[in-house]
């Protein structure tokens, strides 16, 4: 390749990326060369403005066709900049934990890699969203997952950190062994790594045998997948590291490293599965092999939900609520209604700021029992507002965000042709069932009188970030077409990546 | 400002009162309380001069308003739009239950005024609970209907779990299981009906379901929705066995909110299967009416046995609202004329009742510390106006004529003679075991020997008026039936009733 070709590329497309990308590089320098009298929360601060210049890029580049640079490998179409944005936002908020982060031990040392991994990881998840190729997809898969892994043991002298980032490491490391060998069928079968090309070709399919080779394809991907959005029976890691891991770096796993999982799969999964014709050659193989999907949402919202129930510690609870969202989230893919991805956008961000909120006063509080929370009502009745709101929100209750989104996917459920039925009433009776540790949480902010007083540790902007994010819940919960109508007139097209 | 917005004036009124409470400071007791009362006014007036503006020929339809809310799907890609608007009206029933409910949350914002700390977070809860009652009556769309009710569950999760007695947490928690079913099964009948129509309007439901020959829905599965309706209005009506939460939220919340609870919350239940059960599926609703006729008189007789054998005042009333409600059962199952009428006489007039007894116990237990009838023995001595009323508001409750209860009684147990003449000659011993209960509990309340005499005020002028309302309207009604059943008419005649 000569340098004409290259600058023949419209790199701007990868603008957001590029300042991410120079960010990261600039704060890895920074860190090395900056004496140690310099205070790190200042890269923190850079890392946001990165993201702030990266949002404004995107914002720009709503609205052009969609194209693909770099030999179709990188592809800039609306499905890629909605989801950005998702990622941007919530990575934003995650850095801003982040700077106000203080553990026991504290960070100094590390204050500085802190920043620049989440940078990087984030990177990866942007480029997982844009790409258009195996190989893309995956490498940015795993300069996501890398970068975790470190971020999960920064605390490098707190035993659980450690603990939590091997399990990770194992966990992380297997899963993507099981999708890389699923990848290689697909390659195997189609002879090419490009999804657009694999999807014209694979449809050309006769040789029956050939499905199944496909259809074990689709299964290992949707394994080593479901480690990534931590869907059941393959969340086993999850509580752990959710424990162990410093609470921005929960945040991120719990948000962005989920939302690219589900990214990827729609991706690949509707771009690649949805155009091969099925056995039967009446329908297609996404549709054959629903019932998986159906299985492993249907197990994810249970097991979830009801595992949830006993947990103490707080951070454990949201590790399986976590788990239950992604089981919701899986009803929206299983249910593939004419609305999907709109939904499952909606559903993220509604779900990002419900999440950012909680592990922000986790972090403020300091806590880490549920029975903690006692008096919280009596010492800091903001807080048990915003508290109670977010839980309200998790659980789905009208006013809030997470109503309109559970509704939304709920509808897609039952809208489509065969009916979900089942599907739908799991989904409504997990939630149910989710009141109950939800609302545990609620009736000791409010209902218990504090046995001791607990030491608040967090700072100004924890409180920021906090009122944002409420605020944004109920707003969304409100005027949910806010979000559609930014949706749908930036959007229109929103499946312009099977093109 | 033409017609369309009254309702939403109406319903959210009272959240004016929660953003004014907010830059109140908590201590200012009375701050707090004054504009609290003076925020459910509005709403009270406002409902009273459209029930008068009916009576004098306006059109129910022209106080419907409708703004578009939200689109789920892209109109420009599919053409298919599931589009939820925001859109309140009335008819005759929900408009009486309109009124209801903000007169009785005016009196319990009153009978509240015993509550002793926290006032400011009591009161805020207290007004999102008026909104969400008044929304759900005022609901022309069955998600929003879903919302405003999802909100009177919150609100009163918060009110009994923080203010309520003993158990006030496992009752709140129960509340929140039993009631969370309630609706979960109620939104997947919503949003079936939704998702296979497209559209959540009550009346273009009505109009598909109604035109509906078995291509939208078979006729099997309009039972099973209709089935799924009643367990899920049955839960909060609540139809036995489903009973068990609603006689703790009596016996462990505030009385001013069993005031509302029992007065208008239980009534969102009846509400529903006379507008959504009877309204959308009314073949189906014909084919199960002799199980509706069993449950009502199990319903009857069930909570008058208890309530015979219970010795706390709370729980007796608990369980003769549980018989009560079977009567509305017993009226809807006759399905004729005189039946569906009773049936909505019985909601209204109990929500009054209930609420006067509730209203009286907030008053005792203020005193006395305790509502068991051995403590309140000899009340007659002591209280001597407050037993007067308790008496009225007992004899109210066992149906004498000229009382609003004897009215929805009579009527009911007429259509009731009329399709089941068996099974109301059964219903009938609930008639007499009602009489013996209430006896039982107000006379031994009233005229009984008390031991050691405690001295109490009785009720002051100031808390006097509350109960005089009640009592006017429980006469009115009886002496005057026609002042409902002008208004119920048109939309019985709509029911097929």
């Amino acid at each position: 390749m000569d340098l004409d070709t290259l600058l023949s590329f419209s790199w701007h497309a990868m603008g957001p990326e590029f300042i991410i990308l120079g960010t990261a590089t600039l704060l890895s320098l920074l860190d090395l060369f900056l004496p140690r009298s310099f205070h790190r929360k200042w890269l923190g601060w850079l890392s946001v403005a990165s993201i702030v210049a990266a949002i404004v890029f995107l914002l720009t580049l709503i609205g052009d066709t969609p194209f693909a640079i770099l030999y179709d490998t990188f592809r800039l179409d609306s499905f890629a900049i909605a989801f950005k944005l998702v990622l941007l936002v919530a990575a934003g908020f995650v850095l801003l934990l982040a700077i106000s982060y203080e553990p026991k031990e504290k960070l100094t040392e590390f204050r500085g890699e802190f920043f620049y991994l989440f940078l990087v990881a984030l990177l990866g998840a942007m480029i997982m969203s844009s790409s258009g190729d195996l190989i893309t997809l995956f490498v940015g898969l795993e300069l996501m997952t890398l970068s975790s892994y470190i971020l999960v043991g920064i605390r490098k002298k707190h035993l659980p950190s450690n603990e939590s980032a091997m399990k990770y490491v194992i966990n992380g490391g297997i899963a993507t062994a099981i999708t890389l060998f699923g990848m290689s069928y697909l390659y195997g079968v189609a002879g090419t790594t490009n999804l657009l090309e694999m999807a014209e070709r694979l449809q050309e399919l006769t040789n029956t045998q050939h499905l199944f080779l496909l259809a074990l394809a689709f299964l290992m991907i949707l394994v080593g997948l479901s480690f990534k959005i931590a869907a059941a029976p393959f969340h086993m890691w999850t509580p752990d590291v959710y424990e162990g891991a410093p609470i921005p770096v929960t945040a991120f796993l719990s948000i962005i490293s989920k939302a690219a999982g589900f990214i990827l799969i729609i991706r690949m999964f509707i771009t690649v599965f949805y155009h091969i014709p099925d056995v039967s050659n009446n329908s297609s193989l996404l549709m054959a092999l629903q019932s998986f999907l159906a299985v492993l949402a249907a197990v994810t919202m249970i097991w979830g939900n009801i595992v949830a129930l006993r947990q103490t510690k707080i951070k454990r609870m949201l590790a399986y609520s976590s788990v239950a969202h992604a089981g919701y989230l899986l009803v929206a893919v299983t249910a593939f209604s004419a609305f999907m991805v709109e939904t499952i956008w909606f559903y993220l961000t509604a779900y990002l700021f419900m999440t950012i909120a909680v592990f922000s006063l986790l972090q403020l509080m300091n806590i880490e029992e549920v029975k903690q929370l006692s008096g919280l009502s009596k010492r800091a009745p903001l807080l048990a507002v915003a508290l109670a709101l977010t839980m309200l929100g998790l659980a789905g209750i009208p006013g809030t965000s997470g109503f309109i989104g559970k509704l939304n996917i709920f509808l897609g459920a039952l809208s489509t042709e065969p009916t979900h039925y089942l599907l739908a009433a799991i989904l409504i009776a997990t939630t149910v069932i989710s009141y109950i540790y939800y609302f545990k949480l609620i009736i000791y902010a409010f209902f218990r009188e504090a046995n001791r007083t607990f030491q608040m540790s967090g700072k100004k902007m924890n409180g920021v970030i906090i009122s944002i994010c409420v605020l944004m819940t109920v707003l969304l919960g409100v005027f949910p077409q806010l979000a559609y109508d930014f949706l749908h007139q930036n959007f229109l097209s929103f499946y312009d990546f099977l093109q | 400002m033409g017609f369309p917005f009254i309702l939403t004036i109406i319903v959210f009124a009272p959240l004016l009162g929660v953003l004014l409470l907010t830059l109140v400071a908590k201590t200012k007791e009375k701050l707090i309380k004054t504009v609290a009362i003076l925020s459910t006014l509005p709403s009270l007036f406002l409902s009273i001069y459209l029930i008068i503006s009916s009576k004098m020929g306006v059109e129910l339809v022209s106080y419907s308003g409708k703004l578009s809310w939200m689109q789920f799907g892209n109109p420009e890609v599919f053409g298919k739009l599931y589009s939820i608007d925001y859109e309140l009206g009335v008819d005759g029933f929900s408009l009486i239950l309109l009124l209801l409910t903000a007169l009785l949350s005016t009196l319990a914002a009153f009978a509240s005024f015993q509550i002793k700390a926290g006032w400011k977070g009591y009161y805020m809860l207290f007004l999102l609970l008026e909104v969400g009652m008044l929304g759900v009556f005022a609901a022309e769309n069955l998600i929003l209907f879903f919302i405003f009710f999802e909100v009177t569950l919150v609100a009163t999760f918060f009110l009994i779990g923080k203010w309520g007695l003993y158990e006030k947490e496992r009752t709140a928690f129960s509340l929140l299981i039993y009631n969370g079913m309630g609706s979960a099964i109620l939104l997947v009948v919503i949003m079936v009906l939704f998702a296979k129509t497209g559209t959540a309007n009550i009346d273009a439901l009505m109009s598909i379901l109604s035109a509906d020959d078995g291509t939208v829905f078979s006729s099997k599965v309009k039972t099973g929705l209709l089935i799924a309706l009643f367990i899920a209005f049955g839960i909060k009506l609540p139809i036995w066995p489903f009973h068990s939460w609603m006689v703790k939220v009596h016996s462990e919340a505030p009385a001013a909110i069993v005031m509302l609870h029992a007065g208008v919350l239980l009534k969102i239940g009846a509400y529903g299967l006379i507008h959504f059960g009877l309204g959308f599926f009314p073949k189906q609703f014909e084919s199960l009416t002799l199980w509706l006729a069993i449950l009502g008189v199990i319903n009857l007789l069930y909570g008058a046995f208890l309530a015979l054998s219970q010795q706390e005042l709370r729980k007796i009333l608990a369980y003769s609202s549980i018989s009560h409600m079977g009567i509305v059962l017993i009226g809807l199952a006759a399905l004729n004329e005189a039946g569906i009428q009773g049936a909505m006489f019985q909601v209204v007039s109990h929500g009054l009742i209930a609420a006067l007894f509730f209203y009286l116990i907030g008053i005792f237990y203020e005193r006395y510390q305790s509502t068991s009838m051995a403590d309140l023995n000899g009340l007659a001595k002591t209280m001597p106006i407050a037993s007067g009323f308790l008496l009225v508001a007992g004899l109210a409750s066992l149906g004498l004529p000229g009382m609003s209860g004897f009215v929805a009684e009579f009527l009911a147990f007429l259509g009731l003679f009329q399709e089941w003449p068996v099974i109301a000659v059964i219903a009938c011993l609930g008639i007499i075991l009602t009489a013996v209960y209430i006896l039982r509990a107000v006379l031994g309340i009233t005229f009984g020997q008390q031991e050691k005499a405690k001295m109490v005020r009785d009720m002051t002028a100031f808390e006097i008026w509350p109960a005089i309302i009640l009592l006017l309207c429980i006469v009115g009604i009886g002496v005057y039936p026609d002042i409902l059943s002008s208004t119920l008419k048109s939309i019985i005649i709509g029911l097929g009733g």
